[in-house]
């Protein structure tokens, strides 16, 4: 193969790549046109491909009329259910590494709940929520996010902190540091890569959920995956608000993809696939 | 470890109990009590109408084996699965092969194609209902170009075209997941044995079968079964773009036992289906969790 030819199977591959990149984003685009049109173009027919200005009277609605408090709402549970998490769940997880806490059997058991389909035990939780009275405000959400990502948290930062190596800690140790400050000073420290990427994960999971949030909220609490929903009618259809609010959820997950590109293999794979 | 600078191995007992014990205790807060409540409701008779507490035996499960509805649901979803998952699976390798090698903007580009795997999949949903809609979407109007005439397909509503709909938005949703993944596996092959096998002149087939198959086989098992869960309990997708319609037709079992619970209030009914279910994948998952194990 001379030099040509490989220029050309470049072009020709980086062309392909293109292509591609644009059909898998292109409903995206189509998601961002619809929420930055004018109702006119909203409408229109056919068509319009591509808004003549960008008008925020989408956004501007959303937030007058207080349906943007989804938003709020969704930051609130995912945020403060992502601290817990990641707090007990990282515990757990140095307690079976160093411990062997539970032998082989515990970790396998703390990851397979996870597995569980959550429409199976949608309706017992609610039942157990309603005699609570969790129903409809943050800490029945909060805590049913927690519990719910911990498996994760502990499955994932298992895989953590067995990369850190024993020689670090027994040092600390032999310093005269307690276990507790050991763990504080030295592991997670150590783990802080881990930490973040399996955070941001967690709060993706619980930014993104659906189902629970249906069940559980009625109007306080309200999440924006369940408003966008709502704004889909048997009679009409708020286009705008559903590309308005979509876009502020698909917000920040633009900026993860652009920044945690290189943990996302083993995000996504619970630590099976290092990548 | 236990006598490590002379701790106390009742110390070191007591303190890696307290580590764990948060954790297992929220998980069998929302985990272990609503099995138990499950399996004790699928024996109960609980509905709109009824509320007897007492043992009723296997009336519930009894039913599972007439209910039409609940079959054609299972059907759907293992058919979805079925069809979905080669697809991913072949797009996502023709995909990483694309990109495996030297190419220029490549992260910008990866990065793109990553996208839709971390969207809401309800957000995904309602992005592929804006695009099929037959009046104001683009899907309906590029079609019309290529056919030369006004096409107005109903695609979430005709029984044609409802399913490729919703197998075109899921397709598109995980497709980069499995690109990631074999990419990630295929960038591990190793290289010198790909030379030597194309220096002793084997063809493209007996080098993908003997030495790339081999290498990205564990990470591809793993892709396959993650994603094999997921669509098995597919829900936010069909929901927005259907909620399980025309009628029934592209109901799922997850679906299905929504509407039982939720919108028809026969809570025990649905509880043996979801316990049934829940029996049925951790078969499934005690498979696969020994699978992800085996490649740590």
């Amino acid at each position: 193969m001379n030099r040509w030819d490989r220029g050309w199977r470049l072009g020709l591959r980086l062309a392909i790549a293109v292509v591609v990149a644009m059909l898998f984003v292109f409903p995206v685009y189509w998601l961002a046109a619809i929420s930055v049109k004018s109702p006119d173009e909203i409408y229109a027919y056919p068509p319009v491909w591509f808004p003549s200005a960008f008008h925020l009277s989408s956004y501007v609605t959303l937030f007058r009329d207080g349906d943007a408090w989804a938003v709020w709402n969704s930051l609130i549970t995912a945020g403060v259910s992502t601290l817990l998490a990641m707090f007990f769940g990282t515990l757990a997880a140095y307690s079976i590494v160093r411990f062997k806490t539970g032998g082989a059997h515990l970790p396998m058991w703390i990851i397979s709940q996870r597995m569980v389909p959550p429409i199976c035990v949608a309706f017992p939780i609610f039942l157990l929520f309603v005699s609570l009275h969790l129903i409809d405000n943050f800490t029945g959400l909060i805590l049913l996010y927690t519990a719910f990502n911990i498996p994760y948290v502990t499955w994932m930062m298992r895989g953590y902190i067995q990369d850190i190596p024993l020689e670090l800690e027994q040092s600390a140790l032999v310093d005269g540091l307690t276990r507790w400050s050991t763990l504080w000073k030295v592991v997670l420290p150590m783990a802080r890569a881990g930490l973040f990427a399996t955070a941001v994960f967690t709060f993706i999971f619980a930014w993104n959920d659906f189902l629970f949030a249906l069940i559980l909220t009625k109007s306080e609490v309200v999440t924006y995956t369940v408003k966008v929903t709502g704004y889909f009618g048997s009679q009409s259809t708020f286009w705008s608000k559903i590309g308005a609010m979509s876009m502020l959820g698909v917000l920040p997950m633009i900026f993860v993809v652009g920044t945690m590109q290189r943990f996302i293999v083993r995000g996504m794979t619970m630590g099976a696939v290092k990548g | 470890m236990q006598t490590v600078a002379g701790k106390s191995i009742h110390g070191e007992r007591f303190f890696k109990y307290a580590l764990i014990a948060p954790a297992v205790f929220l998980i069998l807060f929302i985990g272990l009590y609503p099995f138990f409540k499950l399996i004790v409701t699928s024996f109960q008779n609980i509905s709109m109408f009824d509320e007897i507490r007492s043992y009723q035996g296997f009336i519930h499960y009894g039913r599972l084996f007439g209910d039409t509805r609940l079959w054609s649901s299972i059907l759907n979803t293992v058919l979805f699965t079925v069809v979905a998952l080669p697809i991913e699976l072949l797009l996502g390798y023709f995909l990483a092969v694309l990109f495996l090698g030297r190419l220029p903007f490549k992260q910008a580009l990866v990065a793109i194609i990553l996208l839709p795997t971390i969207i809401s999949p309800i957000v995904a949903g309602s992005i592929w209902r804006l695009l099929f809609d037959q009046r104001f979407g683009p899907i309906n109007q590029a079609i019309s170009w290529f056919a030369g005439r006004d096409v107005k397909i109903l695609w979430t509503v005709e029984s044609a075209f409802v399913w490729p709909a919703i197998l075109i938005a899921e397709v598109w949703q995980w497709t980069p997941f499995m690109f990631l993944l074999l990419y990630a596996a295929l960038s591990g092959v190793d290289k010198e044995q790909l030379e030597a096998s194309q220096i002793d002149g084997a063809s493209w087939w007996m080098t993908f079968r003997r030495i790339v198959l081999p290498a990205i086989m564990p990470v591809m098992v793993i892709a396959v079964l993650i994603r094999a869960l997921d669509l098995f309990r597919v829900f936010d997708v069909i929901w927005t773009m259907t909620q399980g319609g025309p009628g029934t037709q592209t109901e799922t079992i997850s679906i299905y036992a929504y509407q039982m619970a939720f919108r028809q209030f026969e809570i025990s009914y649905s509880s043996a289906i979801a316990f049934v279910v829940i029996v049925i994948l951790t078969a499934i998952v005690m498979a696969a969790l020994r699978r992800v194990e085996l490649a740590r």
